[in-house]
């Protein structure tokens, strides 16, 4: 069953004046239930616009935005039912902290939902585990923590709230490589343990490789594709063409085709390159 | 959306407007509010208001912006029309008289009126100031029509300095608190409905961030001026120089044959007037 989908969905910002701006442009879309799908696209293609109208934050100009099949914008929709349902991370999340401690920050998503004390405060615990931020931070004020706690902190805050859908804006930017692995690997430990869906918005090429299964490219607005990891590298002259880059090791195979040594055109990861230079070389063909 | 609030936002362009020297057109603001001031009567509210749409089919700026400007006022507008309405007295017959307490006169009526439009001139006529003119030409001229009191150690300089700096900020404001309020939105915050009191309480996740970015950013734009050496007014040139041509003092000349004309009116028709009026 899809639990996102968006039917020409278009969206401008300042409509009506000089500055109008149509960052998403008629598109249509459906993600399924339990997948984990990377968004991927140049600045300004429409990536963070076009995430905030899962949870009903931006409404569209034109278009439908169905979420669990049901249209999120009628009006027997209570919008923020919508909004626990589908946690959205923005990019920078950490600017969003604002309570006196990390526990009563993370608690603050579960309160508006009105859950019971208990259970808050199980939710909470939870939550922070699945981050990795120890008991001992959890007493610490948001404001004295660094850059990359301060985001775990801003992402354990909705994953609190236990959505069926997860979406997150960048959650790795900014961050130095230890962060960066650290925030990526627990989302996706999480996406394991619970098989939420997750949509995950990313400059890193090699991150959206590992982490998810299906990839949504974005160009000038429009979805420039929307399938499987493989299919969408099958067409990496035409990604790059978009101005988008592909991993760092598939330029290496790439040349290395050039070359004359062909590897096969479906190779993103360190590890599977591995596997088929090794092939290679087995068959005798280099030196 | 916040951001759509457009009340002394600039929109650039290349109109003669666009283009005339920035201080006269804040010579020229002033000359408005104080003709729109001096009009007592319906006939040259209307002329004052005619000219101002001359000036703003000159500027290309589009009339939808126009009225947009004039949402936020709207409530200030309502109130002068209800005092208007209920406190003056007229010489004849009330229109309306509920128990000698609520006396609506056909003087308060035009009154209302007259005082509506007045405003709503003054607002559009000033924010054509704010469209047409960057906010860095705005200051620079607002401290070159000052500097003479720089002489009685007003601090003219300091003062130009924070008023762009402010105008730099407000719209990097307007766009934090939006993208605060979405987060806390997307954590279920209730920011629209609720008693005062609630919505203030709902404020709170939306303000301590604001001002802890504020303060930071403020520290570090302060940082960065000290980096680039500056010290102050003294001596400071500047990149783009203000120039007033000959396309200025014409405008200005209309603009002085235009009141001239007012005054007229006034002088000669006086009967379309308005006996007194709450201001
Ligand atoms: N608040 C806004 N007002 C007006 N235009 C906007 C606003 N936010 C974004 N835009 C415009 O909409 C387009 C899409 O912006 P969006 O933020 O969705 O891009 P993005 O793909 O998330 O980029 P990035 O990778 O830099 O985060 C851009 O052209 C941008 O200039
Ligand atoms: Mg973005």
């Amino acid at each position: 069953m899809s639990v996102i989908e968006l039917k020409n969905v278009t969206y401008k910002y300042s409509a009506g004046t000089p500055f109008e701006a149509v960052a998403v442009n008629n598109v249509s879309l459906t993600v399924e239930k339990g997948e984990f799908c990377g968004i991927i696209g140049h600045t300004g293609s429409g990536k963070s616009t076009l995430i905030q109208h899962l949870n009903g934050l931006v409404k569209p100009t034109f278009g439908e935005v169905y979420i669990d099949g049901e249209n999120i914008w009628s009006k027997d929709v209570d919008i923020r039912e919508v909004r626990f349902k589908a946690g959205l991370v923005f990019q920078y999340s950490e600017h969003q902290l604002f309570e006196e401690t990390v526990y009563k920050d993370i608690s603050y998503g579960p309160k508006n939902m009105g859950l019971s004390e208990e259970e808050i405060d199980t939710r909470v615990r939870a939550a922070a585990e699945s981050m990795g931020i120890s008991e001992e931070l959890l007493e610490r004020s948001p404001f004295d923590l660094s850059g990359g706690q301060k985001r775990r902190v801003a992402l354990a805050g909705i994953i609190a709230m236990e959505p069926e859908i997860l979406i997150l804006d960048e959650p790795a930017a900014g961050l130095d490589p230890i962060g960066r692995e650290s925030v990526l690997s627990r989302i996706s430990e999480y996406h394991k343990k619970y098989g939420t869906t997750i949509l995950l918005v990313s400059h890193s090429m090699e991150d959206i490789v590992r982490f998810a299964e299906k990839v949504l490219v974005m160009n000038k607005g429009e979805v420039f594709c929307h399938s499987p990891t493989d299919e969408v590298f099958a067409r990496q002259d035409e990604i790059i063409k978009i101005g988008l880059d592909v991993p760092q090791i598939t330029r290496v195979i790439m040349k290395l085709r050039q070359k004359g040594i062909d590897l096969g055109s479906d190779i993103y990861t360190v590890e599977r390159a591995k596997e088929r230079i090794l092939e290679y070389m087995a068959k005798g063909r280099i030196c | 959306m916040l951001k759509d609030i457009t009340i002394g936002q600039f929109f650039p362009g290349n109109s003669l407007i666009h283009r005339l020297d920035s201080r006269f057109k804040i010579i020229m603001d002033i000359a408005y509010v104080v003709m729109l001031f001096t009009a007592s009567n319906y006939l040259g509210l209307i002329a004052v208001g005619l000219f101002m749409i001359l000036l703003y089919i000159m500027s290309g700026v589009g009339l939808r912006l126009v009225l947009k400007s004039l949402r936020p006022i709207m409530p200030l507008i309502a109130i002068t029309c209800i005092l208007n309405l209920f406190f003056i007295r007229g010489s004849g017959e009330p229109l309306l008289n509920i128990g000698g307490v609520i006396m609506i006169y056909p003087e308060g009526i035009t009154t209302s009126i007259f005082m509506a439009v007045r405003i709503m001139f003054l607002i559009i006529g000033m924010s054509l100031l704010t469209y047409t003119t960057s906010p860095i030409e705005l200051t620079d001229a607002i401290e070159r029509l000052l500097s003479p009191l720089k002489k009685l150690h007003f601090p003219v300089h300091e003062l130009a300095m924070m008023m762009t700096i402010a105008l730099r900020f407000i719209p990097t404001l307007i766009e934090e608190t939006d993208k605060i309020m979405s987060a806390q939105k997307a954590r279920g915050a209730n920011l629209d409905t609720g008693g005062l009191i609630k919505k203030a309480k709902a404020l709170i996740p939306v303000m301590i961030p604001l001002f802890v970015s504020a303060f930071k950013r403020a520290n570090e734009l302060a940082l960065a001026m000290e980096c680039r050496c500056y010290r102050g007014g003294e001596g400071r040139t500047r990149m783009k120089q203000l120039h007033s041509g000959l396309k200025d003092y014409i405008a200005l000349a209309v603009m002085a044959v235009f009141f001239a004309e007012l005054i007229l009116l006034n002088i000669y028709i006086p009967y379309l007037g308005i006996p007194y009026m709450v201001p």
